[in-house]
């Protein structure tokens, strides 16, 4: 298997492909090849939003040959955070640059005016987007899709207004549906001018033993289809968890004011399911079709005239655009994921600046002087509505601010006890308890997907942990899924991928590892993306914890400060960072 | 209410005697072993073909054109797959899966000049690379598209042989026998 990599220079229009075997076989593929890419190619100090900072896309050494391994890794430096960018997507990206034949893309530069590329094998083309700059994500790739070849095998992913004004949390959808969402990829598109790119090939792949390659290829197909918890994927989906973490009082509502919603059952997976889930999809690769699809049909008259939208659903957005801010019915929530889908806003961090400006507004920080008299009160969804399109458009000081990040607007006009941010990166929808906590304060990407810390503390429920042992458990998943997201596979399908299943798959396309190596590896890749991180400024020992996470009971009763700071000791002695 | 709390990311795999049927209990179709012992009783001859059972139930996954190629070749490509999942308008529209009809006077045959495509009577149509210049009139001559040119310029012709089947998660499709005169 040839390892490549496209480089692209918008500013020169110039590209070329360079092999780099070496790489890959120190760093894998992935995301240790994408932290590596980064540290080659974004010096100390360069300015997120500049020409110089580049995007660079990594997929690994099983993805389109194995199942389940379906994401592509986005690695950039965060115009939201200001350090490491990394975000994952599904979709069909991964198979469209393994048959293009390129195991990454990097791309430099700033195109003189609107633009987007074209990648056809290793035909690079640079195409004016003049015209569809403006136009949402969807209808981008619907204008894009009739323009360009490779029905059935290509991917589009492509940016909306919010890409283009620079909102720092923008995403870039990808295929529709599915998204580099977090940490601001879709501004970093904007400041390049790059509309969107259109990923096609017609490569195939050999394996060394195809026997022997069917053989695994089966075992895991088998072992994904006929998990017991790869059905919870497939039924009622990811939204399942608002009913449990509701009960548990786990779940964040109206701004981690409570931890428990009076009308979650309103919002629950098993609502959706009933009555709006119309179909669901997949991954090119994935048998499970965890993506669920809701059709939200609205009147637009009295005469029985509808407008039907389809629009994709999970549990994060729901905990962002529902629950937390107060939502108390599924169609207001598919309301506002939609006109994120069409802007192309992160849900995630959207729904928390949101949730803030709320109840900055009720405590009097802001006046509806600042929010135009926008009415951003819990449960108003045409008032949530409006504030999402200001803040992409972003007509005075404030909606500009908020278009900057939850941790930038409390910084200006206050409210930093209740701006719920970790890392500077908007919180995910967990209030489990202190794993949850210092799992996303330490992540490499300030994610709940770094290392699972929700999953830590109901553990923890079933067994009390000591902080030692969380603060272990964090670090294990820290390094193993370095390996995994170098692969890339979806973390759903995670446990399918036992280190002997890995060790039988590479194996299989001819790479040759121990359980020592790979543990060693997910070490590394760790501790590159931490030299990144301090590098651009950030500092672990100076990090904060919004007081709210301490002032609302979680799913493991209140948590005290003591415990996570004592957490945040441990983890940073065990790193050797004391 | 379920109360237990799915792990989103760190999921845990039970293997063993728990392990559950496939997901779709529909994927249990009417299988050829399993008919073979009344087809031989009713005495016309019959033989296997793929079907397009229910394409409303396809979710894009592509499983069916990675075993194809992967039965066909041993290699990972879509390419060479006699099996086509394409999309209409993106993902936010249906799916349409195109496989090979297995027609009575198949028209891939009749418009190969050189013999490559032969009509058994059996009513499969073999293929003989020896024979094949790949002109692509059996391309053309298909309106279905389940005939295309593969990565050597050679015609992929379903087999009917059912591999693809196996990994269709949903019940999509399923192989049926069908009497070799027709009916």
């Amino acid at each position: 298997m040839l390892r490549k990599i496209l480089y692209i220079d918008l500013t020169s229009g110039e590209s070329f492909v360079q092999e780099r075997q070496d790489l890959f076989e120190d760093w894998m593929g992935g995301t240790g090849a994408g932290i590596k890419l980064l540290q080659e190619e974004c010096p100390s100090g360069t300015d997120p939003l500049s020409p110089e900072a580049p995007i660079i896309l990594s997929i690994g050494p099983l993805n389109g040959i194995f199942p389940v391994a379906t994401k592509t890794v986005a690695t950039f430096k965060s115009p939201l955070t200001g350090e490491l960018g990394e975000s994952y997507a599904g979709g069909r990206l991964s198979l469209a640059l393994r048959f293009a034949g390129h195991e990454a893309i990097v791309i430099r530069g700033r195109a003189d005016r609107p633009s987007y590329v074209s990648i056809n094998d290793s035909k690079v083309e640079i195409k004016d987007a003049t015209s569809i700059w403006g136009i949402d994500a969807q209808n981008t790739g619907v204008i894009l899709r009739e323009h360009e070849t490779g029905v059935g095998r290509r991917s589009i992913i492509r940016i909306g207004p919010a890409g283009e004004n620079l909102v720092r949390y923008a995403g870039v959808v990808v295929d529709t549906y599915r998204h580099f969402g977090r940490l601001g990829l879709g501004a970093t598109f904007g400041s390049k001018n790059l509309k969107a790119l259109v990923i096609s090939g017609t490569e195939h792949v050999d394996v060394p033993d195809p026997g022997r390659y069917k053989e695994v290829y089966n075992r895991l197909y088998k072992t994904t289809v006929q998990t017991d918890v790869m059905e919870k994927y497939h039924d009622i989906g990811t939204s399942v968890n608002i009913n449990v973490l509701n009960w548990l009082k786990g779940l964040p509502t109206k701004n981690f004011i409570l931890s428990s919603f009076p009308e979650g059952e309103k919002i629950g997976g098993e609502m959706f399911a009933e009555k709006y889930l119309i179909r669901r999809l997949s991954c090119a690769g994935c048998p499970i079709g965890c993506v669920h699809i809701a059709a939200l049909k609205s009147a637009f008259s009295t005469h029985h005239e509808f407008e039907v939208r389809k629009v994709s659903y999970d549990y994060e957005p729901i905990y962002s655009l529902g629950s937390n801010l107060g939502v108390e019915s599924a169609e207001g929530i598919l309301q506002l994921i939609d006109v994120c889908e069409r802007m192309g806003l992160d849900v995630m961090s959207a729904g928390v600046v949101l949730s803030w400006a709320t109840e900055a507004l009720e405590k009097g920080l802001i006046t509806t002087r600042e929010t135009l008299d926008v009415p951003m009160k819990w449960n108003n969804v045409e008032g949530y509505s409006k504030a999402l399109e200001n803040i992409v458009k972003a007509p005075n000081e404030f909606y500009q601010a908020l278009a900057r990040g939850v941790d930038y607007a409390a910084e200006k006009y206050g409210g930093r006890d209740f701006a719920m941010a970790l890392g500077k990166n908007e919180v995910s929808g967990y209030h489990t308890g202190p794993a949850s906590i210092v799992g996303q304060l330490v992540g490499v990407r300030h994610s709940h997907l770094d290392n699972a810390g929700y999953s830590i503390d109901q553990k923890a429920a079933k067994k009390p942990m000591d902080p030692e042992r969380m603060v272990d458990e964090l670090i294990k998943e820290d390094n193993s899924r370095g390996i995994f997201n170098s692969l890339v596979g979806c973390l759903f399908a995670r446990g399918v991928y036992t280190e002997e299943n890995i060790i039988d798959s590479l194996g299989a396309v001819g790479i040759s590892k121990t359980g020592e190596e790979l543990q060693d590896l997910g070490k590394r890749i760790f501790d590159e993306k931490y030299k990144f991180k301090v590098q651009e400024g950030f500092d672990l020992s100076r990090a904060s914890v919004p007081r709210r996470f301490y002032e609302t009971v979680s799913a493991s009763g209140m948590v005290a400060p003591e415990t996570v700071e004592e957490m945040l000791r441990l983890y940073r002695k065990k790193r050797g960072w004391s | 209410m379920n109360r237990k709390l799915v792990d989103l990311a760190g999921t845990k795999v039970e293997t063993g005697a728990e392990t559950k049927s496939p997901v779709s209990p529909e994927k249990e179709a009417p299988r050829p072993t399993q008919e073979k012992a009344e087809a031989a009783a009713h005495k016309p001859k019959m033989h296997r073909r793929l079907k397009v059972a229910h394409p409303e139930r396809c979710i894009g996954c592509l499983g069916c054109m990675f075993a194809c190629s992967r039965t066909r070749t041993g290699t990972v490509s879509l390419q060479d797959s006699a099996i086509k999942v394409q999309t209409q308008g993106g993902i936010e529209g249906d799916f349409r899966v195109v496989v090979c009809r297995g027609c009575e006077d198949p028209p891939c045959a009749r418009a190969c000049t050189e013999g490559a495509l032969e009509k058994r009577p059996d009513g499969r149509v073999v293929f003989h690379k020896d024979l094949c210049t790949g002109c692509g009139k059996c391309e053309k001559a298909c309106l279905v598209g389940a005939i295309t040119l593969g990565k050597e310029k050679m015609p992929i012709k379903c087999i009917h042989c059912g591999a693809c089947v196996d990994f269709c998660p949903h019940g999509v499709l399923e192989l049926e026998e069908v009497p070799v005169s027709g009916g």
